[in-house]
């Protein structure tokens, strides 16, 4: 606005608002499975574990190590998982990334994707192991849902940079 | 992209002992998780309160949606019906006349079942409906496969209720709150219904696959061949599910172990029907009362 070349030098180049975006979108992407349609097999992404994702690779200093425990246990009342599941295997995958973190240093887009795949499989597959007795017939379709979980992955990264917006000096 | 350095605090004592102590929580919340979990494997039941008032929250938001859900999917059969009716009319009359004679042999039918059944003595329990609500959402993205009915306790709804639809079995109450109750579909892994075959009569137990079918398993003999159509309905044993309710139908000829479609279909119903238990469980007077009824003498 003022002119200067230098307006937004000095501040801090994030948006404040994701404060309180990053968790309410988060319990929004667990609410999905109020969508009206009563699932026979298990065929939608979990896309509150996927924003989650999408926020923690998007932006790390967001989100405190132990948000993940509150946001699993949400999503643990309405996603029919045995309570506990998602306050597990949501942190345990949150606290592998930390660690990775520290060893890859050099990042692209790519290794964000693996790394979230790899979250979304562990915590889907844990998740079965977990809920269903070993004999159910659930793999297959469990095997799919993983595979369009990581396939939509890169959608809901990007709206989750839509939604922190102002990630650009004013 | 640069490393993003955030975790990293620096050589502030603060700001370190700060970041050990949030994964030290972190930690924690991994505890407590594999603890509860524990618990709600050894009791499923446990966190009913828990699930029971977030269901209470967030229940009408997934009314609404079912209920926008339904007054869009009906805009083009309600544009084809006003098309249609002139054509439908004098089909239906056509069919009237048909089925009259129908109508006549299964009215006759119906007399003659009767009137045998007294001679007989039997006894019939009729199953009062308890009420009649809408599903509302169902677990899409779990490997479990629950329900949430619109109606709870405060209409009369007990754990334990089985609920059915117009086309056949749905499942059973599991858990109730004031006003949302979470059905236990018979596609749920761990569902198990017992069940007859329509033709003969032979026991057989419909348990759940997990995704969307039904495995048929005899019951009692050996070496049962199971063919591509034969109907399973309910077979009233153990009390819960009123009998001859259709539950599924074969898909593939087999031996002991059969796939099978289930025939109602939640996503499609208009309105489940929570009925009482068959036999609800024998209380210490109703017990008492029958026990010399039943016993030899």
């Amino acid at each position: 606005m003022s002119g200067s070349p230098f307006a937004g030098l000095g501040k801090a180049d994030t948006s404040a608002r994701a404060r309180w975006l990053a968790p309410l979108s988060i319990v929004l992407g667990s609410l999905v499975t109020l969508a009206p349609f009563k699932a026979s097999f298990p065929i939608l992404p979990p896309f509150g574990l996927m924003m989650l994702l999408a926020w923690r690779l998007h932006r790390p200093d967001l989100l405190k190590p132990w948000a993940p425990v509150l946001l699993g246990f949400a999503d643990d009342l309405v996603s029919g998982q045995p309570l506990g599941n998602s306050m597990l295997f949501w942190t345990v995958s949150c606290i592998l990334i930390d660690v990775l973190d520290t060893r890859i240093v050099w990042r692209d887009f790519f290794q964000d994707w693996l790394l979230a795949a790899g979250a979304i499989g562990f915590c889907l597959i844990g998740g079965r192991l977990v809920a269903a007795p070993l004999g159910a017939h659930v793999d297959t379709v469990l095997l799919i849902q993983v595979l369009i979980s990581i396939a939509l992955f890169p959608v809901l990264s990007r709206f989750v940079s839509r939604l922190d917006g102002k990630r650009r000096a004013r | 992209m640069a490393p993003p350095n955030n975790r990293r605090p620096g050589f502030s004592r603060r700001a370190q002992y700060g970041l050990f102590i949030s994964y030290m929580i972190a930690g924690g919340g991994v505890l407590v998780g594999a603890v509860l979990l524990l618990l709600s494997m050894f009791n499923p039941p446990a966190y009913a309160a828990v699930r029971g008032a977030f269901s209470e929250l967030v229940t009408p938001i997934a009314s609404g949606l079912d209920w926008t859900r339904r007054g869009i999917s009906s805009v083009p059969g309600g544009i084809s019906g006003y098309f249609g009716v002139r054509g439908e009319n004098e089909r239906l009359r056509a069919e009237v006349t048909a089925n009259r004679v129908l109508v006549e042999q299964a009215r006759s039918t119906t007399l003659e079942n009767r009137r045998l059944r007294q001679l007989l003595k039997v006894r019939d329990r009729a199953a009062d409906p308890v009420v009649a609500a809408r599903l509302v959402y169902s677990t899409a993205s779990s490997t479990r496969r629950f329900a949430t009915l619109n109606a709870g306790s405060w209409q009369g709804v007990r754990p334990g209720q089985p609920v059915r639809g117009p086309n056949g079995l749905i499942g059973r109450i599991v858990e109730v709150s004031p006003n949302t109750a979470r059905v236990l579909l018979i596609q749920d892994p761990e569902s198990i219904v017992p069940v007859r075959r329509l033709r003969d009569g032979l026991p057989a137990i419909a348990a759940g696959r997990g995704d969307g079918l039904i495995e048929i398993r005899s019951a009692g003999a050996a070496q049962v061949l199971f063919e591509p159509g034969d109907a399973f309905v309910t077979s009233g044993t153990g009390g819960v599910f009123p009998p001859n309710i259709a539950v599924a139908r074969v898909r593939r000829r087999s031996r002991d172990i059969a796939e099978a479609a289930p025939l109602a279909s939640p996503d499609s119903l208009d309105f489940a029907l929570v009925q009482q238990p068959f036999f609800p469980e024998a209380g210490p007077t109703t017990g008492g009362a029958r026990a010399p009824e039943a016993a030899p003498r």
